[in-house]
């Protein structure tokens, strides 16, 4: 068996394969996927000298430890944790040389939701329909690291970044999305449509790759009624019979029959994925350009 | 046609019918094949598509809001066939929906011309059109928690097939070997946007 790979000796609560995803095949169901965070897995494709859009490791909340039995260069970046190597504290949002056979470990985040975990060659699972990145919803891709996995890695490419620290996003205080209002904002009241943009929502526990859900005012409809199903962005905000908003994240169905109220911008959507249960959300709506 | 904006690159475009969004759907497959249209997704669906990842939404738009709706595509292309055994645990519901003894539903079933309108809950899984709409029949009061994979099932004025097994709330009519989805294939899809389908009945085991 090649050297080139990696053991996962704690997979945390739900670490998982992620690149650039998959787009370009929505119209067979199939969604987007990729990294939730896309500037933090940058960063640590570039930190370690990968190609844009190797795989990288997501971790939620817990963090992760592997070992690799060769000598790799790593860079975490998106949530601040600690990291150490074979116990040692070793750089965040750096890259670090980790010896053959030494325990890599990401604590859990210390704010923010999502560690990335880049290593040099990338992630080298097989890909399917051109991407690594595993999908919660439709379940394509790796399935997420349990203890013991062993993944492969490719060959290294790059000589990594000389750089002692990267500057990085702090996870959001309060989560400020900017959006355009519509597809479907006149299938709710005036009312509604002013409480949107104007009070305040907070992320809720239920959030996860597929939705940023929100607990808050409940967004009343203006007509009754179904909406045949139709095909959804990447940071629609989708509002269910429950009237809280559900921002779309990458696993989002490509399909949906709920109306949509309005289209986060997609640079809001890193902050989206760091933001813990409890953050205050706010949704501005700004102009078409 | 209505052109309604998506967030910053993307538009949905509005008709009247299931019909018209096939044509509209085809017509707009032509141009990107052409080249006079960029987008990452051209997503049909019951009545709209949706085309994302545009380089200039506002004058694709414009363009498209006085564009005459292209006629339907021809229907050139020979139809997938899947065999089916038609033993659903739901046929004695939808007979008594459609108003049929519970023996004609294989039939009826079997004799219609299926299209893929669009795709969408899974991978793999269509929306097919086909049926007149006085066979349009509800989902289920109460979801199944596990629908088994190859189950070919009805909902409103659809027929679906279920790529793997999931959660659903459609009635079940039926049973198929066929493989629905395979990622390693090509396709992987055995059905997309636009696909005529016709279901063969199997003898029963």
């Amino acid at each position: 068996m090649t050297d080139r790979a990696l053991a996962v000796v704690r997979a945390g609560a739900l670490t998982t394969v992620q690149d650039l995803g998959r787009p370009g095949h929505a119209h067979l169901g199939v969604p987007r996927s990729g990294a939730l965070d896309r500037p933090a897995a940058d960063l640590v494709n570039r930190l370690t000298g990968n190609p844009h859009g190797a795989a990288v490791l997501e971790t939620t909340l817990s963090g992760c430890a592997v070992r690799p039995r060769s000598t790799v260069t790593v860079a975490v970046a998106g949530a601040p944790c600690r990291v150490t190597v074979d116990g040692r504290p070793v750089a965040w949002g750096a890259p670090v040389r980790v010896p053959a056979g030494a325990l890599l470990d990401v604590g859990p985040a210390v704010s923010g939701v999502r560690a990335y975990v880049g290593i040099s060659g990338g992630i080298a699972v097989e890909p399917v329909l051109g991407s690594r990145s595993t999908d919660l919803l439709s379940g394509l891709g790796p399935a997420p690291l349990a203890d013991g996995t062993v993944l492969p890695l490719g060959r290294p490419t790059g000589a990594p970044a000389r750089v002692d620290a990267a500057p990085q996003p702090a996870p959001p205080a309060e989560l400020v999305l900017r959006v355009t209002l519509g597809p479907r904002d006149d299938w709710f009241t005036r009312e509604a449509l002013r409480a949107f943009v104007s009070r305040s929502y907070r992320v809720s526990p239920a959030s996860n790759r597929i939705g940023l859900r929100t607990d808050g005012p409940a967004l009343e409809r203006a007509r009754p009624g179904e909406l045949p199903s139709e095909g959804v962005v990447l940071g629609a905000v989708q509002v269910p019979p429950d009237g809280r908003p559900v921002v779309f994240l990458a696993d989002h169905p490509t399909t949906g029959g709920y109306p949509v109220i309005a289209v986060v911008h997609t640079a809001d959507l890193a902050a989206a994925a760091q933001a813990v249960p409890g953050t205050p959300v706010r949704f501005v709506a700004v102009r078409r350009r | 046609m209505k052109v309604l904006p998506v967030g910053e690159d993307a538009l949905l475009v509005e008709v009247s019918s299931g019909e018209e969004a096939q044509a509209l759907h085809a017509e707009l497959l032509r141009r990107r094949a052409e080249g006079s249209l960029s987008a990452r997704e051209i997503v049909p669906a019951a009545r709209t598509v949706l085309l994302d990842g545009l380089d200039s939404p506002a004058r694709l738009a414009a363009e498209l809001a006085a564009a005459e709706l292209p006629p339907a595509p021809p229907r050139a292309r020979e139809a997938v066939e899947i065999p089916v055994r038609y033993d659903g645990p739901d046929l004695a519901d939808v007979a008594a929906h459609w108003g049929v003894p519970e023996g004609e539903v294989a039939r009826i079933h079997a004799e219609t011309e299926f299209r893929v309108a669009f795709c969408g809950f899974a991978p793999g899984f269509g929306y097919l059109t086909g049926l007149p709409p006085r066979y349009d029949v509800p989902r289920r009061a109460t979801p199944r928690t596990a629908v088994p994979a190859g189950s070919v099932a009805l909902a409103g004025p659809y027929t679906g097939v279920y790529p793997r097994s999931s959660p659903g709330g459609w009635q079940l009519i039926g049973t198929t070997d066929a493989v629905l989805w395979d990622h390693a294939r090509v396709p992987a899809a055995l059905l997309s946007p636009g696909t005529l389908v016709r279901f063969v009945p199997e003898a029963g085991p």
